[in-house]
């Protein structure tokens, strides 16, 4: 029989948002995905130069409204590092909180939607349910339950008094004892762990291959996590363990994101209960900002953040470049996707936690001698040479579309 | 009204269908948008349900300022539900294009490309706010036409 190709997307009750997997089967079975790109792209990176860095900031907040305060602060570390603005001690410790709460509302999302995907709806109701808890310890703290707008250039925007402290606290047993009855369901519920194992395989050497990142690369034994290896923020002095999985499918990712949780709420009370004294921002608001360029690096909920910075001593910024953690994972992806069935493309997708509000926001064009536009294969050579001088060897990424 | 309109109109306010679709948001509209569905909010109890395709929707939920890209598929989508059809936008970005406003990708509101009964404004709106919107929505449907519904958007807690 001919092969078939399916559109999963734009528009797909699997996909929350727009974007377009083509699957080419063989009956059930999956042969190719051609992934599209660029539904959701609005011109972030554009907006960012014709704005003032304040104002980026809130441009960039919005790149995707659930790690909103990953993308924000891993901006302004970046100019911070650029310009040279030093940082209160009080305001990273504010903001590392902020970016843990925001861990526990995201994994939880996270653990609904994927129950959402097997049709195990019970399960996204109930984190739904607890989820409302951390949104409401957010909206406590910053006035807003989902873009929280707690940074400012240098510092934070907003302190933790003692009254929030005890309001977490509070919450902080609740949230354990649910999320140890999500691990007991994830550990014993036999449907659960036979729907999910074994689908989306992506072993230890394909996950550094194709450079997934986040719980994806952690689920596949990858030992990688950017607050450990490159400490930012107040994780220097914080105390945790990186949790891995060697399952190497979709149940691991599941495991790893779970555990995660646990430790999330280790490092919570840590951070209210060493919060250290002092201003939480600059007397002044800064708004120009020294020339210099900046390469910072964030652990968000999805995955390895990364916001390349360059300032030019205005108030403005020169260019601004984002890499957000599920344009990482996409290649993964494909390998997941392949030789596996058309039932498991939803759960495979929702596995890496995509963003594609993340993913969407710039294309480059490469430019160089003489030749202003590339075409594919001209992009596609250049990139292997590239690598090939790095000493990793790509001619086995297929290229999309061939 | 004859008796089989205003049955028709009865069983529509009752359970109205909701489609959800995101015409470039930033996913904190969506999440909002499913926060109302789930326990603590529960759109549910209006006989709300949420559906995967547009051909069973009599509600199209959009948020996002729409993208170029995703112009066209508002478009078809939109006219693949069945008629009569109503659109709510939720988020300043689908109202107007708030913070995307004046981006070369974007078209800076649903109310450019299709015609919208309900706005819900918010960065993201809070989960009553979308309910208000969707409740006042029903409430126009038992009533003569009149202008577009606007929400006020609800203060969040101190």
């Amino acid at each position: 029989m001919a092969n078939v190709t399916i559109p999963v997307g734009p528009q797909h009750p699997a996909l929350k948002e727009p974007e377009c997997f083509k699957v080419t089967l063989d009956g059930e079975k999956i042969v190719g995905v051609e992934i599209r790109l660029g539904y959701n792209h609005r011109g972030i990176e554009k907006a960012c130069e014709e704005r003032t860095i304040v104002q980026s900031q809130y441009i960039l907040e919005r790149v995707c409204g659930i790690c909103s305060h990953s993308h924000s602060t891993c901006f302004l570390m970046a100019v911070e590092e650029a310009g040279k603005i030093e940082v209160p001690r009080r305001a990273l410790w504010i903001r590392t909180l902020i970016g843990e709460l925001e861990r526990i509302h995201s994994h939880l999302l996270w653990l609904g939607v994927a129950g959402h995907e097997l049709g195990f709806d019970t399960l996204l109701m109930y984190t739904w349910r607890d989820r409302e808890l951390v949104m409401d310890l957010l909206a406590l703290i910053s006035g807003n339950r989902v873009n929280y707008n707690m940074n400012v250039l240098g510092g934070a925007r907003r302190d933790i008094t003692d009254a929030h402290r005890a309001e977490i606290r509070k919450a902080l047993p609740v949230f354990r004892e649910r999320t140890a009855y999500y691990a007991r369901v994830a550990q014993e519920e036999s449907t659960l762990i036979a729907r999910l194992s074994g689908v989306g395989r992506l072993t230890k050497e394909e996950a550094i291959f194709y450079n997934a990142n986040g719980p994806t690369a952690r689920g596949s034994g990858v030992d990688r996590d950017t607050r450990r290896d490159d400490p930012y923020l107040a994780f220097p002095e914080l105390e945790f363990e990186v949790v891995l999985d060697d399952h190497s499918d979709v149940y691991g990712r599941t495991l790893v994101r779970i555990g995660e949780l646990m430790q999330t709420y280790d490092l919570i009370e840590q951070i209210i209960d060493g919060l250290p004294e002092g201003p939480i921002g600059p007397a002044r608001a800064i708004r120009r900002v020294a020339a210099g360029e900046a390469v910072s690096r964030y652990e968000a909920p999805r995955g390895e953040d990364i916001h390349y910075v360059c300032t030019n001593g205005t108030d403005k910024v020169e260019r601004v470049k984002v890499r957000a953690p599920t344009l990482g994972n996409l290649p993964a992806v494909v390998r997941m996707l392949e030789g596996g069935f058309l039932a498991d493309v939803p759960i495979v997708v929702a596995a890496i936690d995509p963003c594609f509000s993340c993913t969407d926001r710039g294309i480059r064009v490469a430019r160089s001698q003489g030749q202003d536009v590339w075409d594919a294969d001209a992009l596609r050579a250049y990139a292997i040479e590239f690598y090939r001088k790095r000493g990793l060897d790509l001619t086995r990424v297929k290229a999309p579309g061939r | 009204m004859s008796v089989l309109s205003r049955v028709m109109t009865w069983a529509r306010v009752k359970s109205p269908w909701i489609i959800h679709f995101n015409t470039g948001a930033c996913n904190a509209c969506d999440i909002e948008i499913v926060a109302a569905l789930t326990p603590r909010f529960d759109l549910e109890r209006f006989g709300i349900l949420l559906k995967g395709t547009p051909r069973h929707a009599d509600v199209m939920v959009c948020s996002g300022s729409v993208s170029r890209q995703i112009e066209d598929r508002l478009r078809r989508i939109y006219e693949q539900m069945p008629e009569p059809k109503f659109v709510v936008a939720v988020g300043a970005c689908a109202c107007s294009g708030g913070v995307f406003q004046g981006c070369y990708n974007v078209r800076s509101g649903i109310d450019k490309v299709i015609p919208v009964s309900a706005y819900v404004p918010g960065c993201p709106p809070r989960p009553e706010a979308i309910i208000d919107g969707v409740v006042k929505l029903l409430g126009t449907l038992q009533a003569p036409p009149k202008p577009p519904i606007r929400t006020v958007g609800i203060a969040p807690q101190p």
